[in-house]
């Protein structure tokens, strides 16, 4: 894995990128920069532009206005929201693994091994189940030892135990390929206990910085509401320990 | 005894059917056929246009579908329409202008019905070295960029992030799908075109566990298609063209047959 990547710049950086659509700004003055082997997790209500952003860091579309600086022979690794496969196509999970570039037998059968779907390797991915295969699409991102993992609401379809899983895996792949993670998702409590900073989105970046941090900031409760505010009130209550945003008790915060 | 027509046909519709098989999957995969049907109509448009220039009826019609692929990319980006009604009013409205400029050219004798449902049997050695020539070339691309072709078919975005290009590959497939379109059209006529194209893929599909092995079995679906049409199509005296889609279409059924038959039997152990 160890590669010309750079140590201290950021994987991507994203400097006041702006998109305009229909006359309408999808996303406007964002700055944004995915560091190796930080988790940045980008939370925001619907239609606020975190699949944009995702769309922005990977190349995918091009912004109107600001630029992105992407570190050369970066190795991106992406789980994008929407994924109809048309059910004409013929496509086992292998050969889903292989899709981007052929990989060894054993990297195929390791990234399969750590989504548990190793039993899955020659089912067709029509018949897979959603939450099966939303593990196969992370699976495939990860094949490839990225350095860059981008994750658009990627535990969609999934039920409690496997979401649970998932985010495990998220912090895990973090550790394994000393990767730098962009996790999109709606869940605040993972959000709050894996990332190591928060991108809180509403078209333009409403604030930034360590979970506490965002969870403190006013914009942030009234994106969320009501359940972000009761995780809010705790935290200002009892101050003798440390309350982590998802209800769980900790004596130390987290690192 | 073989007739020289019928085995030079016979070459013609195997050559045609080689490269059909993989862009057919193609049509099928990424739900062309509406697009590839427009590029079929417009073809009329690129035979007058043929006529006119006085090239090779192939460089017109190859030509045309270019243009029409591109117009259509354009046009379906930026308008309110739905794609298939866009589809429709320019698949519809360039055969209408083709039929006029073909009715317009009193000076050559155009035997329209050639054109719309194909005369293999008139196919000659020049036409068989384009088919071949023209043939090779786009297999000789479509195995060059089989992964950006798949990938992008499979998702455009991981396609783009994971740097394999889907905006040049889209474009490859056009200028593919633009040169298949003006042979099968020269063999199966303008209105059959697309059932040459899709039928073997669709075919191919029920028995293939990959991409890979839906391109090559459609390939011998269609070669055995344009077969059995012909050799139907000279012992019973049918228009060959028809004869070789209705082959097709046999083929099609026989394989829904096997799939579903074999289908029950998988399920029979369990009761």
């Amino acid at each position: 894995m160890a590669n010309k990547i750079s140590k201290n710049m950021p994987l991507v950086e994203a400097n006041g990128v702006g998109v305009i659509r229909n006359n309408r700004w999808l996303l406007r003055d964002v700055d944004i920069a995915v560091h190796r082997t930080s988790i940045v997790s980008l939370i925001g209500p619907n239609g606020s532009g975190k699949t944009t952003v995702a769309k922005i860091l990977t190349d995918v579309i091009k912004p109107d206005r600001g630029s992105v600086n992407r570190q050369q022979d970066l190795r991106i690794g992406y789980v994008p929201q929407k994924f109809n496969l048309n059910s004409t196509f013929p496509i086992t999970v292998n050969r889903l693994m292989n899709l981007t570039r052929k990989h060894s037998n054993r990297a195929v059968s390791e990234a399969l091994d750590s989504l548990q779907i190793s039993h899955l390797a020659q089912t067709a991915v029509q018949n897979l189940s959603g939450g099966e295969f939303q593990r196969a699409l992370f699976a495939r991102a990860i094949v490839s030892k990225p350095d860059l993992l981008i994750l658009d609401e990627p535990a969609q379809g999934m039920d409690y135990a496997g979401e649970a899983s998932l985010y495990q895996l998220v912090e895990e792949t973090r550790n394994r390929f000393d990767c730098g993670i962009l996790l999109i998702t709606h869940d605040l409590h993972i959000v709050m206990a894996k990332a190591d900073v928060v991108i809180c989105l509403n078209t333009h970046v409403c604030c930034t910085g360590t979970p506490d941090l965002v969870a403190n900031n006013r914009e942030y409760t009234r994106l969320f509401g009501e359940s972000a505010q009761k995780s809010l009130a705790l935290y200002h209550h009892e101050h003798d320990h440390e309350h982590l945003p998802d209800g769980s008790i900790a004596t130390s915060a987290k690192d | 005894m073989l007739d020289d027509f019928f085995v030079r046909a016979l070459i013609a519709g195997i050559g045609v059917a080689i490269v059909a098989g993989p862009l057919g999957c193609f049509i099928m995969w990424q739900r062309l056929a509406y697009f590839g049907d427009t590029m079929a109509h417009a073809s009329l448009l690129g035979i007058a246009l043929a006529i006119i220039l006085e090239v090779h009826i192939f460089a017109g019609v190859f030509g045309i579908c270019i243009v029409a692929a591109f117009l259509l990319g354009r046009v379906t980006d930026r308008s309110q329409l739905p794609a298939d009604s866009l589809l429709g009013i320019l698949s519809h409205s360039t055969l209408a202008l083709g039929l006029i400029l073909v009715s317009l050219m009193y000076w050559v004798r155009v035997d329209l019905l050639q054109y719309l449902f194909g005369n293999i049997l008139s196919v000659n050695w020049i036409d068989i070295a384009t088919i071949y020539l023209a043939g090779a070339v786009v297999i000789a691309l479509l195995v060059w960029r089989w992964r950006q072709l798949v990938c992008t078919t499979v998702n455009e975005e991981i396609a783009a992030a994971e740097h394999l290009q889907p905006v040049y590959t889209r474009y490859l497939l056009m200028v593919l799908l633009a040169a298949v379109v003006a042979f099968a059209m020269k063999i199966v006529g303008i209105i059959l075109t697309m059932a040459m194209l899709i039928i073997p893929a669709a075919s191919a599909r029920y028995f293939s566990n990959s991409p890979e092995q839906m391109a090559v079995y459609s390939v011998l679906a269609g070669i055995i298609a344009v077969v059995t049409g012909l050799v139907l199509s000279l012992n019973v005296d049918l228009p060959s063209g028809p004869s070789i889609v209705f082959a097709a279409s046999v083929i099609f059924v026989s394989s829904l047959a096997i799939t579903s038959i074999v289908a029950t039997r998988k399920l029979k152990p369990t009761k």
